[in-house]
């Protein structure tokens, strides 16, 4: 169990999808806290349920039973709206395959959180200049994503997701759409927004490489926790 | 409003889409805005009507004149106000395709009970002395290209004086103009005396008549009571409120409401398929996207709302387009069709049902593709891509 | 140039095999198309049901005598005098009962409307006995003939349709005449079965007519005959009349409402139209895009980009033809022989007809939803045709 104060409590989780008739247990009775600042790499097989418990804990998806309580807060009693002004305050996400809208310039993707907030334009001008800077992309800010390569186009998912300043970063295989280099400077940035600025970021990852980046690593396996090795 | 940039460039995102979207929308409404004034020209005469004004013609049927000596009888009844009559002449002017009607009137009475018809009191002296003098409707007179002062050759039909074998000569004395817009100005009126006079000075007879009431709530007392007074004569009539008379003559040329109606119902529903089509394809191909912005913390009312306004937008700038569009054509077309339906333009409660009609195209296209945006469930459209 | 055909029937068939998945979308342009199709037929069917109802009254060899100068019947005006030398011409067929010739009278009462319950005016024809001889397809299908001398009235099988209490036995009040309603009659549908027949002789006194008419009804010996017989009439002294042949007399009346509906309604399906390219245009370029790396690996395989044009042209027809069709044929079963009355501008008076849905209106709307195909198809299939392979294969 990780030190400090939890951040996160998943609690006896256990996640059932039916498709058709057949009944999945994706994941069981999973116990797992996240400490504040903590980088979490999530690894596992395919299907292990590794980004059923990202989505959970990002409150994409709700546990069939058990609880999950993300800073003094039970987000599984939330409702689809509670949930959605939640995430928009406290969680930034960051996709495999980056997931920009390819109709928006770079600095009006990473604005688009910031359409939540009450903020003022030019507060958001700023902020999202701020983000820019941070992932080395302000030269960047009027291309759209067809004008960037992959790996510019992760940094502007980054900056997405940060420029809110969330309480959670929640990254599923950022790498892994990327070669290498590129994959590798995503990990740097993801490890200073940790170690700078006191991030937390919980990572699902193939890759054991970036799973060594991590402070923490857990291993999933068809729904329950493997092994646990602090980096 | 800071959301509008993100509508804007998902619309333009498949231009020649949206650009084609916008057409349809925008031909559908010059459609509709053509249909309306059409609609309007047969229906003119009813909304003109003044509910004040009674007609009373022959009990058989409109053709069948009624004695001159009816006005004063009438006009002796409790709650008349004034009464004048009115003569159809049915003549030819050189061919008959052009056509319009010409009537017989007594100027001055005539003019008290059709104060919708602007004559100069001038023109109207004028016409008092000369006897062979005839007013005519402005848009009449353009289009022939008439003057005053131009002396008018109209062959009759009905009416024929021996000497001239039915050809009459008319004095144009002056130009009157609509006062409302659904007034008729392709009118020909001319002189009852100098009919009479043609026609050997006993004719006796005239078309209907044309009854001022003091008190429009009195109308079906006081038409019983006009009819009641010649019940049981040789020429007995029929009276009713000019609305009723003139509702009645729109419906013989046919239900012309009901065919637009159908016509525009078959044009909008092909419509409503077309864009909503669109609209559901858009955010099909969207689904992922739209998934994203709800793990962004987009509640899944402000997606709906998103979508709605791309469908909304879209109507919005092809009904108003297609509404201005039809606005503009108005002008020539019923120039065109003067000869058929006077009175050609779209009423201002058409352009405000047609706005209706745009935003409610927006809303039902946009419903349902914005229900499914709604209900996508993150994780798993996430987990499609 | 085989293996050109191969290319394009196996890229045809390729794409019509995907129109399962593009159901919605391609279902939308055939109902687009299907529902121009049916409006264009269906507002030219009322123009031609009309002009069926007018041109199809009269025989060639029958001709109609006016006053000179009248358009109409209403406003024409014969004295017996005039009826009897017409009567008499060379020309004019004979009979048994002597001249085939019938001096009328016409002439319109209001009668209340079913449709609607107001008054409409109906013409009210005073004929002689030689009327009958002189329209053979005359067929009385209920009741009896007007007996001559009495107020008795005929009414036509379209008046009846349209107009309430003309039941054989009804009464007609005319003033303060009571008329009865004896029989039902038909002409096949021509202009006449809007009217209601009674004796002329009868309807003079009731109108003060005296001993006058306003027409002449004549067969002739020949269709030839017409042009002595109208020389003979026009040029006679004692006589000032206008001579037609009765085809053309009511293919005349038919002209303004055939006109204002043809232009009308062909107005209305250009615009209509054009919606439908725009329907037809988004389904295909939809449907080109959701092809598009499909397209390019045919491309890159090695096939021409003429079969893809052509396979693109080909399922956007083969929409177009399914609505036209569609659009025709439930034309054909909603609108052929709907009844329907409406003004005879010429004589104020109601027309009866059905609309007449021809298979030439049909094959009009057809060969119009195949042009909407043609031109919905062929931008999208030109894009189709430049798709740029390489970056079509990297995209998608």
């Amino acid at each position: 169990m990780a030190s400090g104060e939890a951040l996160v409590r998943v609690q006896n989780v256990h996640k059932v999808y039916h498709r058709g008739n057949e009944r999945i247990d994706v994941l069981r009775d999973l116990d797992v806290n996240v400490g504040k600042g903590e980088f979490l790499a999530l690894m596992g097989p395919s299907g292990s349920g590794k980004s059923t418990l990202l989505n959970i804990i990002g409150g994409l998806d709700r546990p069939t039973e058990g609880g999950v309580e993300v800073g003094e807060r039970r987000i599984d009693r939330l409702n689809d709206g509670q949930l959605a002004s939640w995430r928009a305050r406290h969680v930034g996400f960051v996709f495999q395959f980056y997931n920009l809208m390819p109709v928006l310039t770079a600095e009006r993707n990473v604005e688009l959180p910031l359409l939540l907030t009450n903020l003022s334009r030019a507060k958001r001008k700023k902020q999202v200049e701020t983000a820019l800077a941070l992932v080395g992309l302000s030269d960047r800010a009027k291309h759209y994503p067809r004008q960037l390569s992959g790996g510019q186009e992760q940094r502007v998912g980054v900056a997405r997701a940060i420029v809110t300043d969330p309480t959670l970063l929640l990254c599923d295989e950022p790498t892994g759409d990327l070669d290498r280099k590129s994959g590798d400077e995503i990990l740097d940035l993801l490890e200073g927004l940790n170690q700078q600025h006191g991030k937390t970021i919980i990572m699902v990852t193939h890759d054991p490489l970036a799973a060594a980046r991590a402070t923490r690593v857990l291993h999933l396996d068809k729904g329950q926790l493997s092994s646990e090795a602090a980096a | 409003m800071k959301y509008l940039h993100l509508v804007w460039a998902n619309l333009r995102r498949r231009r020649l889409r949206s650009l084609l979207t916008v057409l349809s929308i925008l031909v559908a409404f010059i459609l509709y805005g053509l249909l309306s004034a059409t609609n309007k020209g047969f229906n003119a005469g009813v909304d003109l009507a003044g509910n004040d004004r009674l007609v009373t013609i022959h009990k058989v049927s409109l053709i069948q004149p009624l004695p001159v000596s009816y006005q004063s009888r009438i006009e002796t009844l409790e709650g008349v106000d004034a009464v004048t009559y009115s003569n159809w002449f049915g003549g030819i002017y050189q061919d008959p395709k052009n056509f319009f009607p010409q009537m017989a009137v007594d100027p001055a009475p005539f003019l008290d009970l059709y104060p919708e018809y602007v004559l100069s009191p001038e023109e109207l002296e004028a016409w008092k002395a000369d006897r062979t003098g005839a007013v005519v409707g402005r848009a009449l007179a353009e289009k022939f290209g008439w003057k005053v002062g131009d002396r008018i050759p109209i062959q009759g039909t009905i009416y024929r004086n021996q000497e001239t074998g039915g050809l009459w000569e008319f004095n144009l004395v002056g130009l009157y103009e609509a006062g409302t817009k659904d007034a008729d100005e392709t009118q020909f009126l001319f002189r009852y005396d100098y009919l009479n006079e043609g026609m050997g000075g006993s004719l006796g007879v005239v078309g209907w008549y044309i009854v001022r009431i003091a008190d429009p709530d009195q109308a079906p007392q006081i038409a019983e009571a006009i009819d009641s007074t010649f019940a049981n004569s040789p020429a007995e009539t029929k009276t009713t409120t000019e609305k009723a008379f003139g509702q009645a003559f729109a419906q013989q040329v046919g239900n012309t409401a009901a065919i637009i109606r159908a016509v525009l119902a078959a044009v909008f529903f092909t419509i409503l398929l077309v864009v909503g089509n669109t609209m559901a394809q858009s955010v099909r191909e969207r689904t992922n996207e739209l998934a994203v912005l709800k793990a962004m913390g987009f509640s899944n009312g402000r997606v709906m709302a998103l979508v709605l306004a791309e469908s909304c937008l879209l109507a919005l700038v092809g009904g108003a387009l297609g509404l201005l569009v039809a606005a503009i054509l108005i002008q020539p077309v019923g120039k065109a069709l003067s000869g058929f339906l006077p009175v050609f333009y779209m009423p201002p409660k058409d352009m405000a049902i047609g706005i209706a009609i745009v935003l409610l195209l927006g809303l039902v296209t946009g419903v349902p593709p914005a229900l499914q945006a709604m209900r996508l469930q993150v994780a798993d459209a996430l987990r499609r891509a | 140039m085989l293996a050109f055909l191969d290319q394009v029937v196996a890229v045809t068939l390729m794409n019509l095999r995907a129109l399962k998945e593009r159901a919605a979308s391609s279902l939308v342009a055939i109902v687009g198309i299907a529902g121009v199709v049916l409006v264009l037929v269906a507002v030219l069917s009322i123009a031609e049901g009309f002009r069926a109802t007018l041109t199809s009254a009269g025989s060639p060899d029958t001709a109609l005598v006016l006053r000179a100068g009248s358009d109409t019947e209403m406003t024409s005006g014969l004295t017996l005098e005039d009826t009897k030398i017409i009567a008499d011409s060379p020309e004019v067929l004979r009979d048994e009962q002597g001249a085939v010739a019938s001096a009328e009278l016409f002439v319109i009462i209001a009668l209340p409307k079913i449709s609607t319950g107001t008054d409409a005016n109906v013409p009210l024809r005073g004929v002689q006995p030689a009327a009958f001889s002189v329209r053979e397809d005359l067929r009385i299908v209920e009741g009896r003939n007007f007996e001559p001398g009495r107020n008795e009235v005929i009414v036509g099988q379209g008046a009846q349709g349209q107009f309430a209490g003309l039941g054989v036995g009804d009464l007609i009040e005319l003033g303060q005449a009571q008329w009865t309603v004896v029989g039902v009659f038909t002409t096949g549908g021509t202009i006449a079965d809007s009217e209601l027949w009674c004796d002329a002789k009868v309807l003079q006194p009731a109108y003060r007519r005296g001993n006058s008419f306003q027409s002449v009804y004549s067969k002739l010996k020949s269709p030839e005959a017409f042009e002595a017989f109208k020389d003979a009439l026009t040029s006679d002294a004692r006589l000032n009349v206008k001579v037609m042949r009765e085809t053309d007399y009511y293919a005349g009346q038919s002209t303004i409402l055939i006109t204002l509906i043809r232009t009308l309604g062909i107005l209305i399906a250009i615009l209509m139209g054009l919606g439908a390219v725009f329907g037809a245009l988004i389904t295909m370029y939809t449907a080109v895009a959701s092809r598009t790396r499909e397209i390019a690996t045919l491309r890159a395989i090695g096939f021409a980009s003429m079969p893809v044009l052509i396979s693109v042209m080909a399922e956007a027809l083969l929409l177009a033809v399914v609505g036209g069709l569609l659009g025709a044929g439930l034309s054909f079963l909603v609108f052929n022989g709907y009844q329907a009355a409406t003004m005879n501008w010429q004589t104020f008076s109601q027309v009866t007809f059905a609309f007449a849905v021809t298979p030439k209106l049909m094959i009009l709307g057809f060969l119009y939803s195949l042009a909407l195909g043609f031109v919905g198809g062929f931008f999208p299939a030109l894009a189709a045709a430049r798709l740029p392979v390489a970056t079509a294969l990297r995209e998608a």
